[in-house]
C-alpha cells in the first residue's frame, strides 16, 4: 500500500494551498466567535478574522507558547464541553504541573488519519506487523500509533514499554515486522537480543522502526541498519498538537505534513520573523482542524527546517527537516522531556548546595544518561564521607521523583563550574546527533 | 584552660573533586606555604575524596588553602603513642570498646621508635580522660610542631 488516502496524500501544491486559507478563514472565524481566549489575544494583537484571508496572513495572528497551555484552566483553553471531549492526554511539565489536552471524537479521528497515512507513506501495510513499544496512556505516543496502525489494517501488538525479554519473544514469535519506539530503546532491545543468543537479521523479520520521542542522528540510523537490519523512521509530533502525527515516507527526505490538516511555519526564535524554506529556525505550528483545544501559530520550541520542494515519492505536502535542538534548554532523555528548571528546583531546595550546576547529557552505549554536577556550599562541607553520600542520594532521589528519569550526581568544589554573565549554559549535551 | 584542650590535635580535611592534579594543588600550595606534612590520608567518596592532614602550622596552611579557593575544615582528633610492638593496636581497641567509645575513622604512622594513631570519635573529651587513665600517652599540639 503506497498511500492511506490518495486523493489528499498527492493532493497538487496548488489545491493545498487554496484547501489551507480555506481551513485557516474557518478556524480563524471559529476561534474568534467561542474562544474568549483567543478573542482576546487577537484583539490585543490588532488582527480581525476578516484580514486572514489566504494561508500566508497566518503571520498576522500571535503566537502560542507552551505557558498558555500549561497555565490555562482546561475550561478556559477548551473549545469542546465535557459531551464533546472522548479523550484526556497529558504531557510532562516543568514543575510537574503537566499540560492537559483534550480530544473530540473528531479530533482522535484527525489523528489517527495522519499516523495512518504517515505509516503507510513510510511502507507499512496490511501484511505488516507492528508492535507498538510505546508508553500507553497519558503519554500520546502508545495510543496514537495503535489507531492509526489498526485504522491501516496492519496487525498491532499494544506491546506498551518495558520488559525486553517478552518484546523480544512477541517479535519472534509473531513474526513481526515493525516496531514502533524510541531509538535508544531498539538499540538497547539489539544489545538484549545479542546477550540472548538472537541474531534480530537471522532470527526476526524485523525491518522497520518507527523511532522518535528523543533526538537521534544519521550515524544511528546507519547503524540500526547494519547491525539489527532495521530501517530506522523518523516521526514527529507532540502530545500538544495531538501526538505523534507525521513520518518520513520511505524517500526518506523530511516528515510529510499533511498541509490539509497542519499549517507549518520556521521562524526566528529571536526575532519572531517568518523564513524561508531550507532555513534553520523554531518549528511554529497550525493545527487547521483540532476541535477541542486550538493551537495556533504554537510556538514549538523545536529547531528545524522546512523543505517544500516536490518528493520523490509524488507527495507536495511540506517536509520537515529533523529536529535539531531546541529554543529553550529543554532536552530529551529516554523519551522525556527535562527542563534544566525542574533540576533547579530540586538542587536549590537543599541548603547544602551552591547555586550553579551543570547537567551533562551523554549515551552509553544505547541508553541516553544525565550527570547533575553541583557545587557544595563551603560552609556545608564536614569531615564525614558517609554524610556526603547520604546528601548525594537525597539528591538522587528527590531527582528522579521530580523528573522520573534517573540522573547521576556530582559533588564539586565550590568554584569550579563556570560561571556566565548572560544566559547561563546549563545543559552539555554530548549526544552525537546532527 | 582545660587540660585536654592540648590533647586534641588539629586536623585540615579538605573537600577534593576526584581529577587528576587536584592533590598536587594542595602538595604545591603546603609547599608554596612552606607547611611540612606529617600525616596523611585520602577517604574516598564517590567522584571526590576528602583528604586529611596533620601538618606543623595548621593556621597558616588553612591560610593558604582557603585562599587558594580550598573548602577546608579543622577537625579534632587524638595522636596516641603506641608501642610499636605486636597486639598494641589489639590492646587499645579493647579498652575503647569497653568504655564503648566508638572510631569515626583512624590512620596510623610510624615514628620509630613508637608509632602513632590518629583517631577520630565523638566524644573527644572522654576518649582523652580514658586513654589517658589506661597509662597511655596521647601527644599533644606541640609534638606537631
Amino acid at each position: 500500500m503506497a498511500a492511506w488516502n490518495p486523493k489528499m496524500e498527492f493532493m497538487p501544491r496548488e489545491e493545498l494551498e487554496r484547501l489551507q486559507s480555506k481551513l485557516l478563514k474557518a478556524l480563524v472565524h471559529r476561534m474568534y466567535d467561542y474562544s474568549p481566549f483567543y478573542r482576546e489575544r487577537m484583539d490585543a494583537a490588532k488582527v480581525h478574522p476578516d484580514q486572514i484571508r489566504t494561508s500566508k496572513d497566518v503571520v498576522k495572528l500571535p503566537f502560542m507558547y507552551k505557558k498558555d497551555l500549561r497555565e490555562l484552566e482546561p475550561e478556559r483553553l477548551f473549545l469542546a464541553s465535557n459531551r464533546e471531549l472522548v479523550r484526556y492526554h497529558a504531557s510532562s511539565g516543568t514543575t510537574g504541573h503537566p499540560t492537559i489536552v483534550g480530544y473530540t471524537q473528531n479530533d482522535v479521528n484527525n489523528w489517527t488519519e495522519s499516523v495512518a497515512r504517515a505509516l503507510a507513506s513510510a511502507g507499512i501495510g496490511q501484511d505488516d506487523i507492528l508492535q507498538v513499544a510505546y508508553t500507553y496512556g497519558l503519554f500520546t505516543g502508545g495510543l496514537g500509533l495503535h489507531y492509526g496502525a489498526e485504522r491501516l489494517g496492519c496487525t498491532v501488538v499494544p506491546a506498551s514499554t518495558g520488559n525486553s525479554e517478552r518484546q523480544l519473544d512477541m517479535i519472534k514469535r509473531l513474526g513481526v515486522t515493525a516496531i514502533a519506539c524510541t531509538p535508544s530503546y531498539l538499540m538497547h532491545l539489539g544489545e538484549v537480543a545479542e546477550k540472548k543468543g538472537i541474531d534480530f537479521k537471522r532470527d526476526t523479520k524485523l525491518r522497520l522502526g518507527i523511532l522518535g520521542a528523543e533526538p537521534w542522528s544519521e550515524g544511528m540510523r546507519e547503524r540500526m541498519r547494519e547491525w539489527l537490519g532495521v530501517k530506522g523512521i523518523n516521526i514527529y509530533g507532540t502530545s500538544e498538537l495531538s501526538g505523534p502525527l507525521w513520518c518520513e515516507c520511505a524517500e526518506q527526505k523530511g516528515m510529510h505534513v499533511w498541509s490539509d490538516q497542519t499549517l507549518i511555519e520556521i521562524i526566528d526564535p529571536d526575532t519572531g520573523e517568518q523564513l524561508g524554506p531550507g532555513e534553520k529556525g523554531e518549528l511554529v505550528v497550525t493545527m487547521l482542524l483540532k476541535e477541542a483545544v486550538p493551537i495556533v501559530r504554537y510556538r514549538t520550541g523545536d529547531i528545524s527546517t522546512i523543505d517544500v520542494e516536490g518528493c520523490p515519492c509524488g507527495r507536495d505536502h511540506p517536509r520537515l527537516g529533523r529536529i535539531t535542538g531546541r529554543v529553550d534548554d529543554m532536552f530529551i532523555i529516554r523519551g522525556i522531556n527535562v527542563f534544566p528548571s525542574q533540576v533547579e528546583y530540586v538542587l536549590m531546595s537543599n541548603p547544602e548546595l551552591g547555586n550553579e550546576f551543570q547537567i551533562v547529557v551523554d549515551r552509553r552505549g544505547a541508553l541516553d544518561e544525565m550527570l547533575v554536577r553541583v557545587e557544595l556550599k563551603p560552609e556545608s562541607f564536614q569531615d564525614n564521607v558517609a554524610k556526603l553520600e547520604s546528601l548525594k542520594t537525597r539528591i538522587h532521589e528527590r531527582l528522579k521523583n521530580v523528573l522520573s528519569v534517573s540522573a547521576e550526581v556530582e559533588l564539586l568544589e565550590p568554584g569550579s563550574l563556570p560561571r556566565f554573565e548572560g544566559k547561563a549554559k546549563r545543559v552539555i549535551d554530548k549526544r552525537k546527533i546532527q | 584552660m582545660d587540660d585536654r584542650a592540648k590533647y586534641r590535635i588539629k586536623q585540615l580535611s579538605i573537600f577534593s573533586e576526584n581529577r587528576p592534579g587536584r592533590l598536587m594543588d594542595i602538595a604545591r600550595d603546603m609547599k608554596e606555604a612552606q607547611v611540612n606534612i606529617l600525616g596523611f590520608t585520602i577517604a574516598e567518596g564517590s567522584g571526590y575524596g576528602v583528604v586529611r592532614m596533620l601538618v606543623d602550622k595548621p593556621e597558616k596552611a588553612y591560610e593558604k588553602l582557603t585562599s587558594e579557593g580550598h573548602v577546608v575544615k579543622f577537625t579534632d582528633v587524638l595522636a596516641v603513642k603506641m608501642e610499636d610492638k605486636p597486639g598494641g593496636l589489639y590492646d587499645l581497641t579493647v579498652m575503647l570498646k569497653e568504655a564503648g567509645i566508638n572510631i569515626e575513622y583512624a590512620y596510623g604512622y610510624r615514628n620509630h621508635p613508637s608509632a602513632v594513631l590518629i583517631l577520630k570519635v565523638e566524644e573527644v573529651d572522654r576518649a582523652i580522660d580514658c586513654i589517658l587513665a589506661s597509662g597511655r600517652t596521647l601527644y599533644d599540639t606541640s609534638h606537631f610542631k
